[in-house]
């Protein structure tokens, strides 16, 4: 658990105990390399944001940390535990990582309160009654309680994707990641989603996000890390990556950043 | 205007003696309805079948990976050779051969026999519907099931399954259209079900009406059964969309 091998790429000296840790993480689909050799620490109650271009490795990163993408090279670890070795229960893995899709992906024949309970119920083995009970507290938390009995093709997006992250957390997760969560999203219901993520940090969730709000990532994060050919090319603190950015690729992508006034 | 061409037919007047005898449909009706009864009793029993056997041979054909190939394998042979062969043949081949067997646990009766033929043909048939309902629902709706923790499984039957049956309810429905009349094809082995019924009565009277009346009767089971798939769907959707109203 503690970081005695904590010679990784975070930045940090002697991380406390890493909620993530990834080494030397390769993954190609065919011919394409997407991730060519990830080293990324993430310590617990940290907010790490992954920022850069489409097809730097964001999404692919996150799927894979979650076991929707097998890796070809290298290793994870969640709470101490390589997840990426063989024989490892992958199911018992995913319950304790929770995932946001850009798309939602909410299950449409279901009403909110079944989309909720589905994993408490069958995965936890919760009875009907707790399960409700547990997931009906999120959904009032997070501003979503007349909706409980409504069908996901009813709500608006900013909706769907509060109910997609309530139904990850009635999981309780002890590892969040956000794939480009509001990228699908109209304009003026950005907000909502990012007050939640805001709630989220303020209560101490560990959370890895790939996101283009750069001024939310400059917001929220502990730690922003800069993705460019499958590889963190830079990582530091806000204040440093978008003021003071090391790298030539970090500062020629902030300025296009800038210059479409995203920034 | 097919109508004004056939009734202006110089063999018109024949036709209508032999096909359309007002004594003859009344007369012959009654018998042929209690047959027909036969043709309701074997399309429920095959169908029950055919739902479950369809379903199970489609799950087994989804499954990923190289360790299932053999499974797969196994399934697809399956469709492919009773989508092949005529229903007909089928029929025959098992009516007449499987008892011919003299195995005492084996069962005689034909329509027994006939109800298997139907089921093995059908569920081929059935296999290819749910698949394609399967492979319809996004691959992102499985994968936000596994990422919740769910197994293969349970992912397939809360999240998958559920989706893909409504999506083919009008196809499936389709396909019991078609066994509802393919019941018939029973008749060759000597069942009496209303087809042969109605070839009983044709021969004692060299009138063809009861075909007629046989016709009527398959149209009035497969009209309603259109018109219940219709109202289903509709209802599904009505209280999808009115569910946020009531909310």
């Amino acid at each position: 658990m503690s970081g005695t091998d904590g010679v990784v790429a975070s930045g940090r000296a002697a991380a406390p105990a890493d909620a993530l840790r990834l080494e030397g993480v390769h993954k190609s689909f065919g011919r394409l390399e997407v991730l060519r050799g990830i080293d990324l620490a993430v310590a617990e109650h940290e907010v790490v944001c992954l920022i850069g271009s489409s097809g730097s490795g964001k999404s692919t990163l996150l799927r894979c940390v979650n076991l929707l993408e097998p890796i070809d090279a290298g290793r994870i670890h969640v709470l101490g535990t390589e997840i990426t070795g063989r024989g490892v229960d992958v199911d018992s893995v995913r319950r304790r990582i929770g995932i946001v899709f850009q798309s939602f992906n909410l299950f449409p024949h279901m009403t909110v309160l079944r989309n909720v309970t589905l994993a408490p119920r069958k995965v936890l083995g919760l009875p009907a009654a707790e399960a409700d009970a547990r997931c009906e507290e999120l959904l009032v938390r997070f501003g979503l309680a007349d909706k409980r009995d409504w069908f996901p093709d009813r709500l608006s997006g900013g909706q769907q994707q509060r109910v997609a992250i309530v139904r990850a957390l009635a999981m309780q997760p002890e590892l969040l990641l956000l794939d480009e969560i509001t990228s699908a999203l109209d304009p003026e219901l950005v907000s909502e989603v990012l007050d939640v993520i805001r709630e989220l940090a303020a209560g101490g969730m560990t959370m890895v996000l790939a996101t283009h709000e750069m001024g939310f990532a400059r917001e929220i994060a502990s730690r922003v890390c800069f993705l460019d050919g499958g590889l963190v090319l830079e990582q530091g603190s806000p204040a440093q990556i978008f003021a003071d950015p090391q790298e030539e690729r970090t500062r020629q992508f902030l300025k296009r950043i800038v210059d479409a006034g995203r920034l | 205007m097919i109508v004004v061409v056939i009734v202006n037919s110089p063999g018109w007047p024949a036709v209508r003696r032999a096909f359309f005898d007002g004594h003859e449909f009344t007369s012959s009706l009654p018998e042929i309805s209690r047959a027909f009864l036969t043709n309701v009793e074997i399309f429920c029993i095959a169908e029950g079948f055919i739902l479950v056997v369809g379903l199970a041979i489609a799950v087994m054909r989804s499954l990923p990976g190289p360790v299932f190939f053999p499974i797969r394998a196994l399934a697809i042979l399956y469709a492919d050779i009773f989508r092949g062969i005529p229903t007909i043949l089928v029929i025959y081949i098992l009516g007449f051969g499987a008892p011919a067997l003299q195995l005492s646990w084996l069962p005689t009766s034909t329509v027994v026999w006939g109800i298997v033929g139907l089921v093995l043909i059908y569920s081929a048939y059935v296999s290819e519907v749910y698949r394609a309902g399967i492979d319809s629902v996004h691959p992102s709706q499985d994968a936000a099931a596994r990422s919740l923790g769910l197994s293969r499984s349970q992912s397939m039957r809360h999240v998958v399954l559920p989706q893909a049956v409504r999506r083919v309810v009008p196809p499936l429905l389709n396909d019991f259209i078609g066994l509802q009349k393919d019941t018939a094809l029973i008749a060759l082995l000597g069942t009496v079900e209303a087809f042969r019924q109605s070839q009983i009565d044709v021969a004692a009277t060299f009138n063809f009406t009861p075909y007629l009346a046989t016709a009527l009767l398959f149209v009035a089971i497969t009209i309603p059964l259109a018109r219940f798939t219709d109202w289903l769907l509709n209802r599904d959707r009505r209280r999808r969309q009115s569910a946020g109203a009531l909310g």
